[in-house]
């Protein structure tokens, strides 16, 4: 079971699921869920990677790490803009937010 | 063989820690309210027992037979399972706190500590953070405008504060080199760290006393302003879980500050273990004594002293941690 | 017993992932991400990295997820929308998400991969990691660090402007 595939199809479902979400939903806070849910999907490939091709470095790891940095960067500017389109359309509709189309 | 003898004593740790720990909180909660009586002129809970020692025992009861009500208009899933996540985090913190060094026992050395994880630390500050959820998703499921406003304070001071709390403890790593919460107590062999850092235990403790959102910082549940905060709606054992994740939590900061600033279990005459819980119950009688004392803050100045006061503070203890260090070799 | 705890944090990891997709009720969606990026956590310490699964729970439940649910809690008005769009966009969605997956099972399945033959005993991690972040990987570091603090004051700032805008 701990094997290599295990965890490529488990990051595969992930992945797909997150690109899912995003096309289905129509709340922005509900996409920035999904977009979590791929990223995820990615680091657990690098984390697999890391173990059964390349045991020995901890590479993999340190990028696991970086996406983690980017994800929180991502998710504090996401929610800014999700407070501020809030403030003014009073909704995170994003078929409302249209509107901000020039 | 040998897994079956490991398994047992690992159950046998698990129980005792388990009861320890719950019968202590419901003295604590005794022991706050007797306290807080005498520091306010009366005699607090007297009925019960001999100097209402049997109070908690009543309490208890009392809980368990009060119908549990569910608001119609609540997220019955998430309602259900805010308080269940607030006790569960603070006694599953207790898995990483060792209660002495070692005993032996019929030949076999038993470590006094559930498990010593490598990364326990961190472990720590994982669960803490779990914390939130109990009390964001409580004060959300209720459905009512004083949970959810209790709950979004409660959210927004114990992330600020978590930070604080962090940064408070990464001198500690820097002089104990280690996560493992075993060595920081083997590191501190010849002096207890409140010696050295006497900024950080401060940074600590205020921290911890937001943490735990006792008076000070009560704000997500001020009474005069919110009814109860974010378990304004619960009854019954539902609400007893919450109130059971606050004293458990006192706590596991009291355990904390001990392993972290106190020298752990060390001390002389007594068996590790005792001296151990005496330093609990000392920082714990610190923060009944402190809540007996101060009135609640602004929302304000609750934020002002945790981003503008306490974070600068730890950056600065840091960097001038480590510039010593450096200088020492 | 390795096996038995593995495959619960497999199904821990895939169950609430589809509430997080297919929920209707957002909250609902962010709690079931929270037990998924739970059940990774455990995955990643199964995988013999310790200190990257304390630090996923660390930094995604104990601060981006909060950050989401604060979010939620800040914007959620009134009755709950429900979230699905269209027939034609669902569709669409749903064909993009199938070749997708697909091709990433295919791509999974058909490279043969170098799989180490005896796979080494993990070792101790948070050590290695810091010694290659302060050296090898310093660079990437520093820029991730002044990313972070762009995103923090970027953050404030765009919150606040549309304070006083309005």
């Amino acid at each position: 079971m701990n094997s290599l595939y295990t965890y490529l199809f488990l990051a595969a479902l992930l992945f797909s699921l997150g690109i899912f979400g995003v096309f289905q939903r129509r709340s922005l806070i509900g996409m920035l869920i999904a977009i979590e849910l791929m990223l995820n999907g990615a680091s657990i490939n690098f984390m697999a990677f890391n173990r059964f091709l390349a045991p020995d470095p901890i590479v993999g790891q340190i990028y696991t790490l970086f996406i983690m940095g980017i994800a929180a960067a991502e998710a504090a500017i996401a929610l800014s803009i999700i407070v501020a389109v809030f403030r003014r359309l009073r909704s995170i509709n994003i078929e409302r937010a249209q509107e901000l189309r020039g | 063989m040998d897994w079956m003898i490991g398994f047992a004593i690992l159950i046998v740790k698990l129980g005792v820690v388990l009861v320890g720990l719950l019968l202590l909180a419901a003295y604590l909660v005794l022991l706050e309210r007797k306290f807080l009586g005498r520091l306010q002129i009366r005699y607090g809970p007297n009925r019960a027992g001999k100097f209402g020692l049997l109070q908690p025992l009543a309490d208890t009861i009392k809980m368990l037979t009060k119908e549990d009500i569910v608001p119609e208009a609540a997220d019955r899933v998430l309602f259900l399972l805010a308080p269940a996540v607030v006790a569960a985090e603070a006694l599953l913190i207790f898995a990483v706190v060792p209660f002495g060094a070692s005993v032996t026992l019929l030949g076999k050395k038993i470590p006094l500590v559930i498990t010593d994880l490598n990364v326990g630390l961190l472990y720590v500050f994982a669960l803490a953070s779990l914390g939130v959820y109990g009390v964001a998703l409580g004060g959300w499921a209720s459905n009512s405008k004083y949970s959810l406003l209790g709950g979004i304070r409660g959210a927004a001071q114990m992330i600020s504060y978590e930070l604080s709390l962090g940064l408070s403890l990464v001198p500690i790593v820097m002089l104990a080199r280690s996560f493992s919460l075993l060595d920081i107590v083997r590191a501190q062999a010849h002096y207890p760290f409140i010696l050295v850092q006497p900024v950080s235990f401060m940074i600590f403790f205020i921290s911890a006393m937001a943490e735990t959102k006792r008076i000070p910082f009560d704000l997500p549940e001020a009474e005069n302003e919110l009814g109860a905060g974010y378990h304004t709606e619960y009854s019954g054992m539902r609400f007893g879980l919450f109130f059971l994740g606050e004293y458990v939590n006192l706590q596991v900061f009291g355990a904390l500050v001990a392993v972290f600033f106190l020298g752990g279990w060390r001390g002389p005459f007594l068996p590790p273990v005792v001296w151990f819980l005496i330093k609990i119950l000392v920082i714990s009688i610190l923060m009944i004594w402190v809540r007996g004392t101060l009135p609640r803050l602004r929302y304000d100045q609750l934020m002002h002293l945790g981003w503008k006061v306490l974070v600068p503070l730890a950056l600065l203890n840091i960097v001038a941690t480590g510039f010593v260090l450096l200088i020492i070799g | 017993m390795t096996d038995l705890i593995f495959n619960v944090f497999i199904l821990l990891t895939i169950i609430p992932c589809f509430w997080v997709a297919l929920s209707s009720n957002i909250v609902h969606a962010a709690f079931s991400l929270l037990i998924t990026l739970f059940g990774i956590a455990g995955l990643y310490v199964l995988l013999g990295a310790d200190f990257i699964g304390v630090i996923q729970v660390i930094v995604y439940i104990g601060g981006i997820l909060v950050l989401i649910i604060f979010g939620v809690m800040m914007t959620q008005r009134g009755k709950l929308l429900p979230l699905s769009i269209q027939l034609p966009g669902k569709l669409f969605g749903a064909v993009l998400t199938g070749v997708i997956l697909a091709a990433l099972l295919l791509s999974a399945t058909r490279t043969l991969w170098p799989v180490a033959a005896v796979l080494g005993e993990p070792q101790l991690t948070s050590a290695a990691i810091g010694d290659l972040l302060l050296g090898k990987y310093l660079i990437p570091f520093e820029i991730a660090s002044v990313l972070l603090l762009a995103a923090l004051i970027g953050a404030v700032l765009i919150a606040r402007r549309s304070v006083r805008g309005e």
